[in-house]
């Protein structure tokens, strides 16, 4: 294998991953997605792990989110497109409660995990943010060294066995495609990587804490073709073993990467489906006009 | 006109006006620094002697001031004559015009003595115990010869009034206080006889101590040597009151050098004399240094913790505004006030209570409940925490809310987030407040003048006797002692560069603080790997 030494992102394939042989073009779709065949029963079949029901958030007196119902499917990519302000992100942010940290937020309706209401009064917020981990739009890793970045949910858990530490880093950094970049400069500070690297960072510290949920807002959307068309491929990666919610501007992503799509205007959910059939025979105007390109 | 205009317009007026103000500012700065820095390292250079012929008999000493012909008054030259014990004053004005046939006399001597300030004048001879040993110049070099011995002699006279003689009084005050309390409780008489025992072989011991100590002081009065002012009169003292023989229009720049290095060290290191116009400021660069120290192990805290409610805990509704815009404003409460609070409430409230509940032994003479180093650093503990609330509030504020979501994200509570996330991000922000807490803190004086500094400690806070640490003494402070010798010394005139080194000395003392923070902060910033400040 070739070691690259520039700190500049260079694709690598991923461990695991059979190299591509020629390093995908940035305007191609990962191949690799376009390879597997999405039959409708293996996907329908599975089972639901978050499902929302008749969910209305406000901030205040504005409402932003409108009686959505939507069932994410186990093992499966739910993307949620829409135009900027449509209520995605905030959805995204319902499902770990990560809007609580917003004081004049109120929520009707329930979300429920597996089988918890995670709005019932009384649930452990921590732990079911223990579960669903995330992804945010600007990749944020701490000022600490990759490892201690991927570290840390394990050790804000109490975790201080080195060896579990280490195996749990190298696992994630494996599964997140970054330990052949950066396994030998584990204590450099996370900022010096690369934007696409530094969201794999994030991507890794993440599956750190083992969550059975991945909920990524826009995880794409501040980095170039390359990095993108490698997390992409990542995300079809993760799918295997986790069940990933992604907010995405980007229609093409959302064709390449998701199973099912919903897609969300004005706080409402208009049209939510297998992501095929979405997006090339969507049964709503609205649907078909934004996915055209012809608003939003 | 117009190409004027168009200059302004681009901005490069603005680019000239703000670079000239820097620039003003600066040379502002540069000026005083350079100013205080010049007259007081200047001082300790050896000046030439000037005799010369007045109408009132001769004049031998340093010229200090010029003052040019004003009006009637016609132009005068200031002479430091010293010999305060013979002529009553250091300094004399005399008319230009009465000064003739000035000379630099090669045997004149500037003798450095421990009482009456310097001694200007020849020297006449040294005997040891009353024979004769040298007479004339030719004395100087014995008087050299024989002066390290005597002021090693000096030092351990000293070292033993200090140590063991000090510490046998503190030891039998502590002996006295026990039998006072005995007698309270009213002890059986075997248990008291037994302390009387004790009592008496320490007052044994003392009594040993003080004829050990009258026998070296006694050999310190063995050599005496004799000197003559320029107007005839002479003086005999002993080589013990001499500290230091200056030669100045002898020396060459190696020797001048030599004295001006001895010089600058005493200043450093020693204590100070003749009502603090001469000797050294150690215990006052001590006080300082140790009560700014302790000002910052207490506000650092305060202000931190403080500010983390305010910041992360608090309803950010107009309750926290108005406190915000109150530790504001208490920024700018006068420090003499702080001074009359701290007096009020920690020495007289807070340390009568301690003495009353601790130190009932010893009073009325309070422990506490007086002015000391901890009521000091306490009192500008408050003055500077809401420098410390500011900053720390600012650097809280400027911690990414992406980095909190992230962490908060992964499962970690709130307290987890600030504790791993919020205040390492925040650290050199907090560390900013610190350094400026502590250059506020070192440069106040008139908050200590009430609770706790003192013209002339007679022991430092910190020293060889058990607990070491004496938190309720008094001590001194470099900006105390500026305004002690600059204005209320009976000799101000001597004193007055005393007044620039002590200034420039505390303006190192900030100087040495502040790096110290700031290698700190560098430090966490490169652990951090580049932070927002």
């Amino acid at each position: 294998m070739i070691e690259f030494e520039s700190e500049a992102f260079v694709p690598e394939p991923a461990p695991g991953v059979p190299a591509p042989a020629p390093a995908p073009t940035p305007a191609a779709a990962p191949r690799r997605i376009a390879d597997i065949p999405l039959t409708d029963a293996a996907v329908l079949q599975a089972k639901p792990v978050i499902q929302v029901e008749a969910l209305n958030l406000f901030y205040g007196d504005k409402q932003a989110l409108f009686d959505v119902d939507l069932e994410v499917r186990e093992h499966t990519v739910m993307a949620l497109i829409g135009p900027s302000g449509c209520g995605k992100s905030t959805l995204l942010r319902c499902m770990n409660r990560m809007n609580d940290l917003i004081g004049s937020v109120r929520i009707e309706g329930r979300i429920q995990v597996g089988a918890d209401d995670i709005y019932a009064p009384g649930v452990d917020v921590i732990a079911l943010r223990k579960r669903m981990g995330m992804v945010f739009q600007k990749s944020n890793p701490f000022p600490k060294s990759i490892y201690e970045n991927v570290a840390y949910g394990l050790r804000i858990q109490g975790i201080k066995a080195a060896a579990v530490l280490d195996e749990a880093v190298e696992r994630s950094l494996l599964a997140s495609g970054l330990w052949d970049e950066v396994k030998d400069r584990l204590q450099d500070s996370g900022l010096g990587l690369s934007g696409g690297q530094q969201q794999r960072l994030c991507i890794a510290r993440a599956l750190a804490i083992q969550p059975e949920v991945l909920l990524m807002d826009e995880p794409c959307s501040a980095l170039d073709p390359l990095a993108t068309s490698r997390i992409e491929e990542l995300i079809f990666e993760l799918k295997r073993n986790f069940t990933i919610v992604i907010v995405t501007h980007n229609m093409q992503q959302a064709a390449r990467v998701s199973d099912f799509t919903a897609f969300f205007w004005m706080g409402k959910l208009i049209e939510v489906g297998l992501t095929e059939k979405l997006f090339t025979n969507p049964r709503v105007r609205m649907t078909e006009d934004y996915i055209s390109g012809r608003f939003g | 006109m117009r190409k004027f205009r168009e200059w302004w317009r681009r901005g490069s007026g603005l680019i000239w006006l703000s670079g000239a103000t820097l620039a003003l500012c600066l040379l502002m700065i540069a000026g005083l620094v350079g100013y205080i820095g010049v007259k007081g390292l200047g001082y300790f250079w050896p000046g030439p002697l000037i005799q010369a012929m007045t109408p009132n008999g001769p004049v031998l000493g340093q010229i200090t001031g010029v003052e040019e012909a004003q009006g009637d008054d016609t132009a005068k030259v200031q002479f430091r004559v010293g010999n305060r014990d013979l002529f009553g004053q250091d300094y004399r004005w005399v008319p230009k015009t009465d000064l003739h046939a000035p000379s630099r006399p090669r045997e004149a001597v500037l003798v450095e003595r421990l009482e009456y300030g310097p001694f200007i004048g020849r020297i006449q001879g040294v005997t040891r115990d009353g024979a004769t040993l040298a007479t004339g110049p030719a004395a100087l070099a014995t008087i050299q010869g024989l002066l390290p011995e005597s002021v090693a002699l000096q030092k351990r006279i000293h070292g033993l009034e200090k140590g063991e003689v000090g510490g046998l009084n503190a030891r039998i005050e502590a002996l006295r206080l026990e039998r006072r309390e005995l007698e309270a409780k009213g002890a059986p008489a075997a248990k008291r006889e037994a302390l009387a025992q004790r009592d008496q072989a320490l007052q044994n011991q003392y009594a040993a101590s003080e004829r050990r100590l009258e026998l070296l002081r006694a050999q310190g009065e063995r050599v005496q040597v004799t000197l003559a002012a320029v107007d005839g009169q002479t003086k005999t003292l002993p080589l013990a009151a001499i500290v230091r023989l200056v030669p100045a229009n002898a020396l060459g720049f190696l020797g001048k050098a030599r004295v001006y290095g001895a010089r600058v060290w005493e200043f450093l290191w020693d204590d100070p004399r003749e009502s603090n116009t001469e000797g050294g400021i150690f215990p006052a660069i001590f006080g300082t240094v140790m009560m700014v120290m302790l000002m910052s192990v207490v506000v650092v805290p305060l202000g931190v913790l403080a500010s983390l409610y305010m910041r992360e805990y608090a309803n950010q509704g107009w309750l926290i505004r108005i406190l915000r815009i109150a530790v504001n404003n208490l920024a700018g409460v006068p420090s003499i006030v702080f001074g009359v609070f701290g007096l009020g409430f920690f020495v007289y409230a807070l340390g009568g209570t301690l003495d009353a509940l601790f130190y009932p032994g010893k009073l009325p003479t309070p422990t506490f409940g007086t002015g000391g180093i901890l009521w000091a650093a306490l009192t500008l503990a408050l003055l500077t925490v809401p420098v410390v609330i500011v900053a720390t509030e600012e650097a809280l504020a400027s911690v990414p809310r992406s980095q909190r979501e992230a962490s908060l994200a992964l499962g970690a509570t709130k307290w987890q987030t600030i504790r791993n996330v919020v205040l390492p991000g925040a650290m050199p922000g907090i560390l900013t407040g610190t350094i400026l807490a502590m250059a506020r803190g070192a440069g106040e004086v008139a908050p200590l003048m009430l609770t706790g500094v003192v013209k002339l400690a007679p022991s430092m806070p910190l020293d060889g006797s058990f607990p070491f640490l004496h938190l309720d003494r008094k001590f001194m402070h470099l900006g105390f002692h500026i305004y002690d010798v600059g204005f209320q010394s009976p000799n101000s005139e001597a004193a007055k560069p005393m007044v620039f080194m002590t200034a420039l000395l505390l303006l190192l003392v900030v100087i040495v603080l502040n790096l110290f923070a700031l290698r700190l902060r560098s430090r966490l910033r490169a652990r951090m790997g580049g932070g927002a400040f």
